[in-house]
């Protein structure tokens, strides 16, 4: 598993040897060096660097949460918190009979409507492609949108979703992560939303600390005792 | 630039120069990562006497759109001084020397950062200079990198930057304004420290061959130094102090 692990920035030798260089690393002669603010991480064979900084690049399967920015008579075009718009075309939401002529793209989908879509297609020379015909996927009717670094969703997620449940359970809330950094939490009791907003604001500020859960956990226990 | 004339003692008998410091000895320098909130990565650097603020944005969509580059991601640059940093008023609009000294700029930081992975869009940097008293080129690519850095842009290395040049006959290290109006020669020097490259080199004034390598040599230590304090700053923002 992961040892070593070492604070490094753009430029920083995280180590040398035979390794296979991932994500945010590169490999100068035997050298690996470190291309962004993170933490590295040396496994068996491989290195990485999970970065603190920097904006979301759409990833094939990513759930993502989208606004809607505007739409042709042919798609949608949703603003994904990227350097890229997502593109949704009609016929993932009217089916494949979608005509043109016959189908107004607005009775489903309006400007500034939240939708959790998902990461169909991306390759560097187009738009990524999104997709909400799948289960939980879709328009977002009801919840508060949150905004955290990218970064850092990991972080709120935690280890097999530790984190999030921790949240979810101690709060009643429904809570939609997209993978590009925007939240959706909903809830039927103010104090719960109230609370799980906090927390996931706690996350977000205070994703180095190490033993972030305990404290979100204590947050958690004493707001529900007054 | 300027007349040539040494009419100032730009060195005494002791080897002090004229702010007092020793022929390799930088100005103090003082670096922060972040401070801009709408920025998505920002800088403050004083080196000296010198006071610049950067923003960096992106990557994001390019407008207009026929600038941007289906390969690759772009990388715009925006020197700026205000009209206050200089003694006398500076006009606002960008003259020919920030229009030079942008384009330099974008070029010694093109070579660290990998904008090959975000085609189609544009990185824009925008250094405003608040403060000038010699050597803003340096301060402002050392700056920039940081920012670069702290936006998250992927990038082989960081870029240090210090100038070395010749007053007196005798090579130093950090030009001030003065050494750069009566000196000799000023050479600004771009390095990235860990690839051990040079992205930035430009001269103003006449060298023999030796004491060129000597400059280029006095100019490297000196982004070494340049390149501690830019970790210093990253450190501090991200891992407070904890890094190594």
């Amino acid at each position: 598993m992961a040892d070593k692990r070492k604070y490094v920035i753009p430029g920083d030798v995280v180590t040398t040897g035979p390794f296979r260089p991932e994500q945010n690393v590169i490999l100068d002669g035997n050298k690996i060096i470190s291309t962004t603010i993170g933490i590295s991480e040396i496994y068996d064979d491989s290195v990485r660097v999970i970065p603190l900084t920097g904006k979301y690049i759409p990833k094939i399967n990513d759930l993502v949460i989208g606004k809607v920015n505007s739409h042709t008579s042919l798609s949608w075009e949703l603003d994904i918190n990227s350097c890229y718009v997502g593109f949704l075309p009609a016929q993932d939401v009217f089916g494949r009979d979608f005509s043109a002529h016959a189908d107004e793209l607005a009775t489903k989908l309006k400007t500034g409507d939240l939708v959790a879509a998902r990461i169909a297609n991306f390759d560097r020379t187009r738009d990524p492609l999104v997709s909400i015909s799948d289960r939980d996927l879709g328009k977002i009717d009801s919840g508060d949108l949150i905004a955290i670094s990218p970064s850092k969703v990991p972080r709120l997620i935690g280890k097999k979703g530790s984190m999030i449940q921790m949240i979810e359970e101690a709060t009643n809330a429904a809570v939609t992560i997209g993978q590009n950094g925007w939240v959706v939490v909903s809830c039927e009791s103010p104090e719960g939303l109230l609370k799980a907003k906090k927390s996931i604001q706690m996350v977000n500020e205070q994703a180095h600390v190490a033993n972030l859960t305990d404290q979100v956990k204590e947050m958690l226990d004493k707001k529900g005792e007054s | 630039m300027g007349g040539r004339e040494a009419t100032m003692v730009l060195m005494d008998e002791n080897g002090k120069r004229c702010d007092g410091r020793t022929v390799d000895e930088p100005r103090r320098i003082m670096i922060k990562a972040g401070g801009l909130k709408n920025a998505d990565g920002s800088s403050y650097i004083e080196f000296g006497d010198n006071k610049i603020l950067v923003g960096v944005f992106g990557p994001r969509d390019v407008h207009p759109k026929h600038m941007s580059d289906t390969d690759t991601g772009i990388l715009r640059v925006r020197y700026h001084m205000e009209p206050f940093s200089v003694g006398e008023r500076k006009n606002p609009a960008p003259s020919r020397r920030e229009i030079e000294i942008s384009k330099v700029i974008k070029e010694a930081l093109e070579p660290a950062v990998m904008l090959e992975k975000f085609p189609r869009t544009a990185v824009d940097v925008f250094i405003e200079v608040l403060q000038a008293d010699g050597g803003t080129r340096c301060a402002a690519l050392t700056a920039a990198s940081v920012a670069l850095a702290d936006a998250g842009i992927p990038m082989r290395d960081m870029v240090a930057a210090i100038a070395a040049g010749k007053v007196a006959d005798t090579v130093i290290l950090d030009v001030n304004n003065e050494e750069d109006q009566a000196g000799q020669a000023d050479m600004p020097i771009g390095y990235m420290p860990s690839l051990e490259k040079i992205t930035l080199l430009q001269l103003d004034g006449v060298l023999t061959p030796e004491e060129y390598k000597k400059c280029v040599q006095v100019g490297v230590d000196g982004c070494k130094l340049v390149y501690e304090l830019q970790k210093k700053a990253l450190n501090d923002k991200y891992f407070g102090n904890k890094g190594d």
